[in-house]
């Protein structure tokens, strides 16, 4: 039972980040009719978007306080971040809770680098074959990667959670378990997050007029563009809500796992079969096969799955995804005649 | 298509056949005359020429190619340790097991077209990767790779006494040993009767079917032509080019491991592709040439091969140059390789060989008088 409860926690953490970014891609491609292969790129912004607020932070000054000695004879230096300096204990407050501090900057910057995307480059792709978007969109991953790489180096970056959340909590306690069941405060604010952030992009589309006149132009783009509609700068605007859902994705993720400049390419993969699994262009099937197969994936990787059926936690995703594509091929909840071949 | 004759067609490949074998000489200025190098030009050569079959003329595109240069090269290293240490078995076992691959395969993907064509190639791969690096390691020696020893059994070399006494013999065609220019000779004679077959597909019936499942699946269907089987046999023969590939460079160099098999060796076999031109016949050779140069030689640049190169202007100009350069090259020539990558797309989709076409008609159209501009295929 303890076992069944990690897995399932870790299921649903890992899903909530496929599902975070299945969710931009199928935006993107429900609207635009784009394949994104740099939306991967975009995760990996966010998370050193959350590196970069976190150095900042630290910067600091240094004095030499000729009075006290380190234990090797030189003069002590006394280091003190700016932020501490000017502001105090607040100071110190800001640069414990640097990575949700980094999600106020992470929006706007992200929002900016979509627009910035959308309207120079993705735009002159909406008429050609999805072989071209792909292409053009992967080299551009590839050139994100590299003025990353060339910025922060090519070691993986840690950044902790503030210490506050650093430990983990009882979970079987709150279940009312024997046995205590420990899991990692910050693992459980990004599955809340996540939730949370699909809840929003979803309630956005679904119960705001904006959204509607969106899920419209998904629909028939031309029939709104005949209604007067300036259909086609909402759609920019939404790849750029996808550019910042991805990038503040990326973000909370940074103290789960170390910021790196390839990390974006190792969720894309995984996100495009969840992408493919939940129906292209359907937004509650990228996020429900996000979280599906995150929990797949983690309750395949248990020992006495892996002892019945070796290998299985290997393939499964792309195992699940092929039986999808050629059952089902608009996915679980993609619309009929929409990618059906 | 422009008609050809035979006799054109034969000359073209007397041409081709010369620039190959020449490559020792013309790449001397370049500073690429290196045996190994010179393999990799060959090798990666076969490899996009067989992708080309599939992605150039049906209009497929597979993410996940280099499953099948990746099985292409664990074959022949098996062949080398059970068999004999000539490469002959190795090339045939490596394309007979990378064919029966792409068969299996290629029968479950091209069930779909388009983008989830792609995704399905992408899955089969990464999961022969995953399963390479894990369950699989009895067959593939896990993230050590897979490596010959002097236990091996090499039952036909023993039966013909050719033993190995004192260190581990090294893969060779029947003497001629596959390090070295040797190598590349032998290398360079595949690559020319590669695009021999290439050549004479792209010219014969089938190629014109092929092509109709890129310009219009459904017509070619409404015509009467089941389209499955065409596409079948260009996945096949692709595949089997790629397990060529793949049993060279476990040939030139006997090692073989999974990172060759994960998606982004696949896609640096389409940007070879895509770079050189898809759908030409010499397009993705110099795609996989320029690539591979790239990584050797503009990787090797450093600050001080910049001054070098820059001397000659005016020091403040030459430090800003320098410093201008210093992140394209060396540790940064993915950033010069995915830029130039998203310029060929944005702006010659036809690849290199489409900006030669281009310049040409520049200057023909001066002289002559224009001749009726190449229709685009339909996309």
């Amino acid at each position: 039972m303890d076992a069944f409860i990690i897995q399932l926690l870790n299921g649903l953490d890992k899903g909530g980040a496929y599902a975070l970014i299945a969710l931009g891609l199928t935006l993107v491609f429900g609207t635009l009719g784009v394949v994104n292969f740099a939306h991967g790129a975009l995760f990996m912004l966010g998370a050193f978007v959350a590196v970069a607020v976190r150095r900042i932070l630290q910067l600091e000054t240094v004095t030499v306080d000729p009075d006290r000695l380190t234990p090797w004879g030189s003069p002590m230096e006394i280091r003190t971040p700016l932020v501490q300096a000017w502001l105090g204990d607040f100071g110190e407050v800001l640069l414990q809770y640097s990575v949700p501090l980094s999600i106020l900057v992470a929006i706007p910057f992200m929002l900016a680098v979509g627009l910035a995307m959308e309207r120079g480059l993705i735009r002159f792709f909406y008429r050609r074959t999805h072989a071209e978007q792909i292409l053009v969109t992967f080299g551009l991953a590839i050139v994100l990667q590299e003025i990353i790489k060339a910025f922060f180096g090519a070691n993986p970056i840690p950044v902790s959670a503030p210490e506050a959340l650093a430990g983990s909590a009882n979970v079987g306690a709150w279940l009312g378990l024997e046995s205590g069941v420990y899991y990692p405060w910050w693992r459980l604010v990004y599955l809340a997050f996540s939730i949370l952030m699909a809840g929003l992009v979803i309630a956005f589309l679904q119960f705001t007029t904006w959204g509607m006149v969106v899920r419209a132009g998904m629909q028939d783009r031309q029939t709104v563009g005949f209604l007067g509609i300036n259909i086609q700068r909402r759609f920019t605007v939404v790849f750029g809500i996808a550019a910042a859902i991805a990038g503040i994705a990326g973000a909370m993720y940074t103290p789960i796992v170390p910021a790196n400049y390839h990390m974006g390419m190792d969720f894309l993969v995984l996100s495009f079969v969840v992408v493919v699994v939940g129906g292209m262009g359907s937004v509650a099937g990228a996020v429900l096969a996000g979280f599906l197969l995150g929990v797949l994936q983690s309750f395949v990787s248990m020992n006495e799955v892996k002892d019945l059926v070796p290998g299985i936690d290997q393939v499964i995703i792309y195992l699940v995804a092929v039986v999808v594509l050629l059952v089902r091929p608009r996915g679980l909840m993609g619309r009929r005649g929409v990618m059906e071949n | 298509m422009q008609m050809t004759t035979l006799r054109q067609d034969f000359l073209f490949l007397a041409l081709f056949a010369i620039a190959v074998l020449t490559m020792p000489i013309w790449l001397d200025p370049l500073g690429a005359n290196y045996p190994d190098l010179l393999q990799k030009f060959a090798i990666y050569g076969i490899f996009a020429i067989g992708f080309n079959i599939l992605f150039g003329l049906t209009g497929y595109l597979s993410f996940g190619h280099a499953a099948f240069l990746g099985v292409g090269s664990y074959a022949a290293v098996w062949a080398f340790k059970l068999f004999s240490m000539n490469v002959v078995p190795a090339l045939l076992l490596a394309m007979i097991v990378a064919g029966l691959f792409s068969a299996a395969i290629g029968y479950i993907c091209l069930r779909r077209a388009g983008i989830y064509f792609s995704i399905l190639t992408l899955a089969f791969a990464q999961m022969s990767y995953n399963l390479a690096y894990s369950v699989l390691t009895p067959i593939t020696n896990g993230e050590t790779g897979l490596q010959l020893s002097l236990q091996d059994a090499r039952i036909l070399d023993r039966t013909f006494g050719i033993d190995a006494t004192g260190g581990i013999p090294f893969p060779n065609f029947f003497g001629l040993t596959m390090g070295g220019y040797g190598g590349f000779y032998f290398c360079a004679v595949l690559l020319i009767v590669c695009f021999f077959i290439a050549l004479r597909i792209d010219r014969s019936p089938f190629g014109m079917m092929l092509r109709a499942i890129k310009s219009n699946q459904n017509r070619m269907a409404y015509t009467g032509f089941n389209t499955r089987p065409y596409a079948m046999t260009a996945f096949i023969i692709s595949g089997m080019y790629a397990g060529l590939a793949g049993a060279l460079l476990a040939a030139t160099d006997p090692l073989a491991g999974a990172e060759r098999m994960q998606w982004t060796a696949s896609g640096e076999v389409v940007l070879m592709t895509i770079l050189g031109g898809a759908g030409t016949l010499v397009g993705p050779i110099v795609g996989a040439g320029v690539i591979k140069y790239f990584e050797n030689i503009f990787s090797a640049y450093n600050e001080g091969r910049l001054h070098a190169i820059f001397s000659f202007l005016p020091d403040g100009l030459e430090n800003f140059f320098v410093t201008v350069t210093t992140p394209f090259v060396g540790e940064g020539w993915h950033l010069t390789l995915g830029i130039a990558f998203m310029l060929v797309v944005i702006f010659l989709p036809g690849g290199l060989m489409e900006g030669v076409r281009r310049i040409r008609s520049l200057f023909s159209r001066r002289k002559s008088k224009p001749e009726q501009a190449e229709l685009a295929p339909a996309e």
